[in-house]
């Protein structure tokens, strides 16, 4: 024998560091670095278009009558709770890409027709809820403004410090995506997002915006507070 | 006696699949830290949960990606090197007749009480073996299954909506999310007994997944 088996056990005990070495990142809660974002970025992009064309493949719409289930918390960006000093004064521009741009009074939105639901909402922590939301489709916006070609995008924007997210407009356009101003039966809350906010059950909680003051079709990818931090652009379920 | 053990592509997927896997435990443990719960916000499911935020923390060594989107930017990008690798391994198995020396069957049975008997020393000599015995079987088919029980559930907590069939297979997505994490420690068992078990049991089988050729006690491969 030429070698012993002693040596070949060392020897195999430095092959074994491989495994290790991610055990060894994983201690300095390494993001990745320079030389891995880039590779983050390009898989990330690709769930993203993933998850575009299993929403245009399956199309699928939540249980629309679930039994409501678990508290939901009150989120916002802002130091304090946002809200209007004049709600009487607040409007919803919706413009952009379209023919008619329009500035949605609040009497105008309680006009138009609203679907309810409860469904299952997901946040990006893991946790869920089940709720009762109600409101306006956003189809019914987008068919009043009348989009131009192109406009593959939706920017809405908020009093919320700041806070806004870019959608594709196949999932604004889902037919349980809606511009919110009922939670649980009763006019929404500030807490919640009043008066009127982004709600649909087939996004994480993250990509929909509250405190809605501005809804912007566009042929941009609109990026988002959260969505530039990192979380996933698509955040569809 | 030399005898050649593992191929090629079991040796590269083995050793790939140990790095993926630990990241994606770690990436996991990082995202799970956001909401160390099981059950509706405000809502706790009543189920066996060591690692409910409220009794432990998970260390921060264990875990990779710094904070939360940092996490889901490691586990949504490994997720698919992990998948791809695992497949490339049972699809190698299938074609290369290799699965018949892995597969547990119920004839399998009594040599793995023989081998449990031996292991708690009720019984003293080794039995014969081919090249893994039926203890060892059960514990790989069972690392495929768990495998599998992990990428379903974690598709069903991805997209429960446009999924909602995996979703509602695992009980809903609390319950996906359940068993995503029950998976995971079973899976960190599975490690922990996995590496013991080389050390303590044939420890020539390690020189074998890294160069393939194994010296050990139980050369007959099938």
């Amino acid at each position: 024998m030429s070698d012993s088996p002693r040596i070949l056990a060392r020897r195999d005990f430095i092959r074994l560091a491989a495994p290790a070495v991610p055990i060894a990142l994983a201690a300095c809660g390494w993001d990745g670095g320079k030389q891995l974002q880039p590779v983050f970025n390009k898989v990330i992009g690709v769930n993203n278009s993933l998850g575009e064309e299993l929403l245009a493949v399956r199309h699928a719409q939540a249980n629309p009558a679930q039994i409501a289930r678990g508290q939901m918390p009150s989120y916002f960006v802002s130091e304090g709770m946002p809200m209007l000093s004049d709600p009487s004064k607040w409007a919803l521009e919706v413009g952009g890409l379209v023919r008619k741009p329009t500035r949605f009074t609040p009497e105008m939105i309680s006009a138009l027709p609203h679907i309810n639901y409860t469904v299952t909402h997901h946040c990006v922590e893991g946790w869920s809820v089940v709720k009762a939301w109600g409101g306006v489709p956003f189809a019914t916006f987008a068919a009043m403004v009348e989009p131009m070609p192109g406009a593959n995008y939706v920017q809405f924007d908020s009093f919320d410090d700041g806070y806004m997210n870019g959608w594709d407009i196949a999932s604004a356009m889902h037919p349980q995506t809606i511009l919110a101003d009922a939670f649980e039966g009763k006019p929404i809350t500030a807490a919640h997002g009043a008066p009127l906010r982004l709600y649909s059950p087939i996004k994480l909680g993250y990509k929909l915006t509250k405190y809605l003051t501005k809804v912007t079709f566009t042929d941009k990818k609109i990026g988002g507070y959260w969505e530039d931090r990192g979380y996933p652009w698509f955040g569809g379920l | 006696m030399t005898v050649i053990r593992h191929r090629p592509l079991v040796r590269i997927t083995h050793w790939l699949n140990a790095i993926f896997l630990a990241g994606m435990i770690g990436s996991g443990l990082q995202i799970y830290t956001a909401y160390g719960h099981i059950g509706f916000h405000g809502e706790t499911f009543n189920v066996p949960n060591p690692f409910d935020a409220s009794r432990m923390a998970i260390p921060h060594a264990v875990k990779l990606g710094g904070w939360l989107a940092g996490g889901l930017r490691w586990h949504f990008t490994l997720a698919w090197p992990f998948v791809l690798t695992g497949l490339a391994y049972v699809l190698f198995l299938v074609f290369s007749g290799e699965w018949r020396a892995l597969l547990f069957r119920p004839r399998d049975v009594p040599g793995a009480w023989q081998m449990t008997r031996y292991y708690l020393r009720l019984r003293r000599d080794h039995p014969p073996q081919g090249k893994h015995n039926p203890l060892q079987k059960s514990a790989y088919t069972f690392a495929i299954v768990l495998a599998l029980v992990s990428i379903l559930s974690g598709f069903a907590i991805a997209k429960p909506i446009q999924l909602a069939f995996l979703t509602t297979l695992f009980g809903g997505y609390e319950w996906a999310r359940y068993w995503h994490f029950v998976a995971v420690w079973t899976f960190t068992a599975f490690i922990v007994a996995h590496v013991v078990m080389v050390f303590v049991a044939d420890p020539a089988s390690l020189r074998a997944i890294i160069t393939g050729r194994y010296r050990g006690r139980h050369t007959s491969h099938e």
